[in-house]
C-alpha cells in the first residue's frame, strides 16, 4: 500500500559497502529510509541529469572542434550600470538570485518537518518569487542577445554555434525553472490550507497529502539551481 | 505546530537538521558564487582560469548535493545508485574531446585555404 509507513530504528541496519549489499539485496525495497516518492524524484532527476549532460557534452564538441574564435561570454552577457561597465554582471546576479532561492527553499523543507505551516508557505513563495526573477532575468537576457543579432544559426560576435548552444541550454533550465515555480507555487497553496494537516488526498490523486512533498519539490528546486552551477561554470565563465 | 484536527498521529520520516547547517553551507554558496565571478572579474587566463572555475562548481554542486538535497544524511545505497551513473558522462565526455580534436584537425586540413 502506498501509504505504508517506513521502518525507523535505522540502527539496527549495517552501513558502509556492507550495508550497501545488505540493503540492494533484502526483500521489498532497496532504498531504506526513503519513500518511494523520493526515490522517484531522485530516479527523475538523474535521467534529468543525463539531458542537461548531453546538452553541454554537444556544446563542449561544436566550441572545441570549430576553427572560428568563440565569443568572449564576459563580454556578451556584460552591461553599463550607472556608466560603468561590469562583465558577465547579470549572470552574476541571476547565480545569486539562484542560490538565494536555494536556500529559501532548504528552509522551507525545515519548517515543514516542524509542521510550521505559515513560515513553510512564505519561504516557498519567497523561493518562488526568487524564480520568477531568474526566468524574469533571462527573458531580458534574450531579448538583449536577440536584439543584438544573435541567432542559433548565426551572430556578429563570432562562432555560429555560440547562438544555438546558448539557446538551447538555457532555454531548456529557464522551462525547468517555470515548471518548479509552478510547483512551487502548487505545493505552497496546499500548505497554506493545511491540505498535509489533514493529510487529505490531491485533486488527481488518492493518495493521502503529507508534508514529505514540500522536500520533494524542493529536491527538484535544488536540482535546478546545481544545473545553473553547472551552466555557470562551463558556458559563462569558461 | 499541530494542527488541532490531525488524525491518527502519523510518524514521518523526515530529514531534521538544525537551521544553522543550512545557513552556514547558503553563506558558503554565496562566497564560492562571489569567488568564480572574481575569477572572471579579474581576467584569470589558461591553468588558473579553467581550475579554479572547475573547483568551485564542485564545492557547489557538492554543497547543494549533500546539505541542500540531504543526500549525505541517506542510505549509501541510495548514494551510490544516484552519484555512481552521473560519473559515466566523464567518459563521454573523453570521447567527444578526442572526436572534437579529430573534426577540427579534419577542418584546419581541408577547409583553411578555402576560407571555410
Amino acid at each position: 500500500m502506498d501509504t505504508a509507513q517506513l521502518q525507523h530504528g535505522t540502527t539496527t541496519r549495517p552501513s558502509g559497502w556492507r550495508g550497501v549489499i545488505a540493503d540492494w539485496s533484502s526483500d521489498q525495497r532497496s532504498f531504506k529510509g526513503a519513500s518511494w516518492g523520493k526515490v522517484m524524484m531522485w530516479i527523475f532527476l538523474l535521467s534529468d541529469t543525463f539531458i542537461f549532460g548531453c546538452f553541454l557534452l554537444s556544446y563542449m564538441t561544436v566550441r572545441m572542434s570549430t576553427t572560428v574564435p568563440w565569443p568572449n561570454p564576459s563580454e556578451v552577457f556584460a552591461l553599463e550600470i550607472g556608466g560603468v561597465h561590469l562583465p558577465l554582471i547579470l549572470i552574476a546576479i541571476m547565480t545569486f538570485v539562484l542560490i538565494s532561492s536555494s536556500g529559501t527553499m532548504a528552509m522551507a523543507v525545515n519548517y515543514a518537518y516542524r509542521r510550521d505551516r505559515r513560515k513553510t508557505a512564505a519561504l516557498m513563495l519567497l523561493t518562488a518569487l526568487f524564480g520568477a526573477l531568474f526566468v524574469g532575468m533571462q527573458a531580458f537576457e534574450w531579448s538583449k542577445l536577440i536584439h543584438e543579432g544573435v541567432r542559433p544559426w548565426d551572430n556578429p560576435f563570432g562562432a555560429a554555434q555560440f547562438g544555438a548552444a546558448f539557446f538551447t541550454i538555457t532555454g531548456f533550465h529557464g522551462t525547468h525553472v517555470t515548471i518548479g515555480v509552478i510547483i512551487l507555487l502548487v505545493v505552497a497553496r496546499k500548505v497554506w490550507r493545511g491540505e498535509f494537516d489533514d493529510q487529505r488526498p490531491g485533486f488527481l490523486t488518492g493518495r493521502r497529502g503529507r508534508y514529505e512533498m514540500v522536500e520533494i519539490a524542493g529536491l527538484y528546486w535544488h536540482f535546478v539551481d546545481l544545473v545553473w552551477v553547472f551552466i555557470f561554470a562551463l558556458f559563462y565563465l569558461w | 505546530m499541530a494542527h488541532a484536527s490531525t488524525p491518527a498521529p502519523i510518524v514521518e520520516e523526515g530529514q531534521q537538521h538544525p537551521i544553522r547547517t543550512y545557513l552556514v553551507v547558503w553563506g558558503w554558496l554565496f562566497v564560492l558564487s562571489f569567488f568564480s565571478y572574481l575569477v572572471d572579474y579579474f581576467h584569470l587566463q589558461g591553468f588558473l582560469r579553467w581550475s579554479l572555475i572547475l573547483l568551485f562548481m564542485m564545492l557547489k554542486a557538492g554543497l547543494i548535493v549533500a546539505v541542500f538535497m540531504h543526500m549525505r544524511w541517506e542510505r549509501l545505497a541510495l548514494t551510490y545508485a544516484i552519484l555512481i551513473p552521473p560519473v559515466l558522462v566523464l567518459v563521454f565526455a573523453a570521447l567527444m574531446v578526442l572526436e572534437a580534436d579529430y573534426t577540427l584537425l579534419t577542418r584546419q586540413t581541408f577547409l583553411g585555404r578555402e576560407g571555410g
